[in-house]
């Protein structure tokens, strides 16, 4: 028998740990980059162009021969088979092929331009502003729907703000990883990311709601009068359903991550890292959390306090 | 009971069966639709998107000279023979955008040609510092500057006695009023034909030109034609371009895009590689932890393929590397009602229950999670849907229509497909053993009561 009731302090504390390396990542990026995510050409503006190189050159290369070119700000990322995507501040389509043929002409190799994108900086800051509204609204339906799907138990709310911070949570770990590999590894989120963020919406909520029904059932059902233990069963009992769930969703998208190409690399990685943690958010976040609200036990919530007795 | 199950499998392999004979072969013409629609991700092509200057309009009017504009792009795209071509309008805080979307022309330069945004002739004459300047006449009180949108749409070219190209057109009837004007007043002078910033001609007039007129000095022959072909297309009224803080800068796109179909082309391969090997496994791990149960599940992610792919055909519905991803995650969720029912229906086997009253029970109990979950999940794809919209990205609504369409469908395979077969599996009695269910006898509670 798991005891996931019980350990749930120690639960918080690993969602605790998640979130404080989120908050260093985007601070530290914030104060070294003057940004806390790598913004990408949807949100900021700019060009992003695919570069196809054949024979292939090396990264240092190109990068070496975009700054002498006097494109030092550009951030290129290798895209696998010679491929390497280029992100610059708006150029023309005349003169990125302009520079295509300069690339290919000083690095003795053939360069064809294969996929060409320019976003204009005007629009883009609206669309940062817009996708945060989204996300805002989305949260704020969800919470009303589980009120009413709850309607039946005491205090509704509760398991809709309940869900709606697991949701958070998820969603700022995931950032707060994304900030970090911005950091390290020069990588940037654009409209795709978003996608992928409002998928983990939708997939974690998703999770959750099956758990907080288990949970409602079982409340009904009234087979035990502890609260924290009736949540405990739920969890035990729908572990194998999330587990499985999870699992089959995984072996689609690890072979997506590994075989599909490198244009949806990242966005499969955010699907990957939500389902991992949507998953450990309903067996080991939200469930826990109504407990705590019920039980009031608020110190169970922050680790290395003084048990509540 | 019997009986309604066995209509509803009859239904379900009418359906299947439509389904698979709608996409097999995915190129054959089913209701004129050939083939699946694939995005300029997916197919190659171009993506241009651009904001209209409509300070000069009359307010209350923007929807319908935008409809204008959309005709005219459409035409002219058509009259080069390329179908697939969309031509959208979309209202984004308060502007007015054109979104154009060309299938295999990856040459964003030769798109914008086909567009022809650039494609007004202006008249124009000398000041006394020899420059040239927009030539103008009074109409009805108003200044108007003499151009090709003034032309009536039925220009033609013709060869003149060397073989080189000449248009040939004909003034509307305001074009006919500021012609005589200016032709008169700038008798034995020159009058020249500007396209874009580019000078054509710049002819001595030597009579006053009042109903129709020709313009020589066309480099070849082909361009001429297809300068006249746009120019029957006929004009997009107001300027196109994009907006840079209260600036407008004509003729600059918003957003452009083009892929090469070879990209596109790697794109797909992979991708269907990627989710075949995904759903292999899928298919194995759901066989050997679920056994029956998870054939049947198998078969019913199956019909679920099936139709969705048909729905994606005969809408159509353009399938775009996210609307890929959104199978993807849509097909997770197809499994987990699926996952949902069998796990209630193994808990009740374990309960002691007898296989049939198992199912039920399991089917009924499962559809509470189903539909909850499922919900809170339409309401983030709807947003997403309205976002995508709203920001003019058409990936994320891509993604987000793929994803209600596969929920929505999913709920539907997992409550009518899964549980016929079921049923109709219990009832058969095929096998009573709860061991092909994936529960032990050990595990079953006899039920004493």
């Amino acid at each position: 028998m798991i005891d996931f009731i019980g350990k749930k302090r120690w639960l918080f504390f690993i969602s605790w740990i998640l979130v404080i390396i989120g908050i260093l990542a985007l601070t530290i990026s914030q104060i070294q980059l003057g940004t806390p995510l790598q913004l990408g050409i949807d949100f900021k503006g700019g060009t992003s162009m695919t570069l196809q190189f054949s024979p292939e050159v090396e990264q240092s290369q190109l990068r070496e021969e975009m700054a002498e070119l006097g494109y030092d700000e550009a951030r290129i990322q290798d895209a696998g088979e010679g491929n390497f995507i280029v992100y610059t501040r708006e150029i023309a389509p005349e003169e990125a092929r302009g520079l295509a043929e300069k690339l290919g002409a000083d690095l003795d190799s053939q360069v064809e331009i294969i996929d060409y994108y320019l976003v204009s900086g005007t629009v883009a800051g609206a669309t940062a502003r817009n996708a945060v509204i989204a996300v805002v609204i989305a949260a704020v339906a969800m919470l009303f729907y589980i009120v009413w799907a709850f309607r039946r138990m005491p205090k509704p709310f509760r398991w809709g703000t309940c869900a709606v911070i697991a949701l958070i949570h998820n969603v700022f770990i995931i950032v707060g990883i994304f900030s970090l590999l911005g950091w390290l590894a020069g990588l940037a989120i654009d409209a795709l990311f978003i996608t992928a963020l409002l998928a983990v919406v939708g997939y974690s909520i998703n999770n959750t709601v099956v758990v907080f029904d288990r949970i409602r059932e079982n409340v009904s059902r009234h087979i035990r009068t502890d609260f924290a233990e009736t949540v405990n069963d739920s969890l035990i009992e729908t572990m194998g359903r999330c587990l499985n769930t999870a699992l089959t969703t995984f072996f689609v998208l690890l072979a997506l991550l590994l075989f599909g190409g490198a244009t949806i690399h990242y966005f499969v990685l955010v699907l990957l890292l939500g389902v991992i943690i949507g998953t450990y958010d309903s067996l080991c976040f939200s469930g826990q959390l109504l407990v705590v609200w019920e039980k009031r036990e608020w110190r169970e919530l922050l680790p290395f306090t003084r048990k509540t007795a | 009971m019997r009986r309604r199950n066995v209509y509803l499998l009859i239904f379900i392999l009418v359906l299947f069966g439509f389904a698979l004979w709608s996409i097999v072969p995915l190129d054959r013409n089913v209701f004129g639709r050939e083939g699946l629609r694939l995005g300029l991700d997916l197919a190659g092509g171009s993506y241009l998107v651009y904001q209209a200057d409509l300070s000069g309009i009359e307010p209350g009017t923007e929807d319908e000279i935008m409809k204008g504009v959309k005709d005219v792009i459409e035409r002219r795209i058509n009259a080069l023979g390329i179908t697939e071509s969309t031509v959208q309008i979309q209202q984004q805080a308060g502007e007015y955008n054109i979104v154009i979307q060309i299938p295999g022309i990856a040459d964003i330069e030769k798109a914008k040609e086909m567009v022809g945004l650039f494609t007004v002739l202006e008249f124009r004459e000398q000041d006394s510092e020899g420059n040239w300047i927009p030539a103008t006449g009074t109409v009805n009180g108003e200044e108007l500057t003499l151009s090709s949108r003034y032309f009536k749409e039925n220009t033609d070219v013709v060869a003149d006695s060397y073989g080189k190209p000449l248009l040939i057109f004909e003034w509307d009837e305001t074009g006919a009023q500021l012609s005589k004007q200016i032709t008169t007043r700038l008798l034995g002078k020159q009058l020249a034909i500007f396209l874009g910033d580019n000078l054509v001609t710049a002819p001595k007039v030597d009579s006053v030109v009042e109903d129709k007129g020709q313009i020589e000095g066309m480099a070849s022959y082909d361009e001429a034609l297809e300068l006249s072909r746009l120019l029957n297309a006929g004009r997009i009224d107001v300027p196109l371009g994009r907006w840079v803080d209260a600036e407008f800068q004509p003729s600059i796109p918003l957003y452009e895009r083009t892929v090469d179909a070879t990209l596109g082309q790697d794109s797909i391969q992979k991708s269907i590689m990627a989710a075949g090997i995904g759903i292999v496994l899928l298919v194995i791990f759901m066989i050997l932890y679920y056994r029956l149960p998870g054939l049947v599940a198998c078969l019913s992610l199956g019909v679920y393929g099936a139709v969705l792919l048909a729905i994606f055909k005969l809408v159509p519905i353009t399938v775009t590397l996210p609307g890929v991803a959104g199978f993807v995650v849509s097909l997770g969720m197809a499994v987990d009602a699926n996952v949902l029912i069998f796990e209630r229906t193994k808990e009740e086997l374990r309960a002691g229950r007898s296989l049939a009253a198992a199912v039920e029970a399991g089917v009924s109990r499962a559809w509470s999670a189903i539909r909850d979950s499922n919900i809170t999940t339409f309401i983030a794809c709807i947003i997403l849907i309205w976002l995508g919209g709203e920001l003019g990205a058409r990936m994320v609504s891509g993604f987000a229509i793929t994803l209600f369409i596969g929920v929505a469908l999913s709920m539907f395979t997992a409550i009518v497909v899964t549980r016929t077969f079921l049923r109709l599996i219990v009832g058969s009695r095929v096998t009573t053993d709860p061991a092909a269910y994936g529960v032990t006898r050990s595990q079953i509670v006899r039920n004493t009561k």
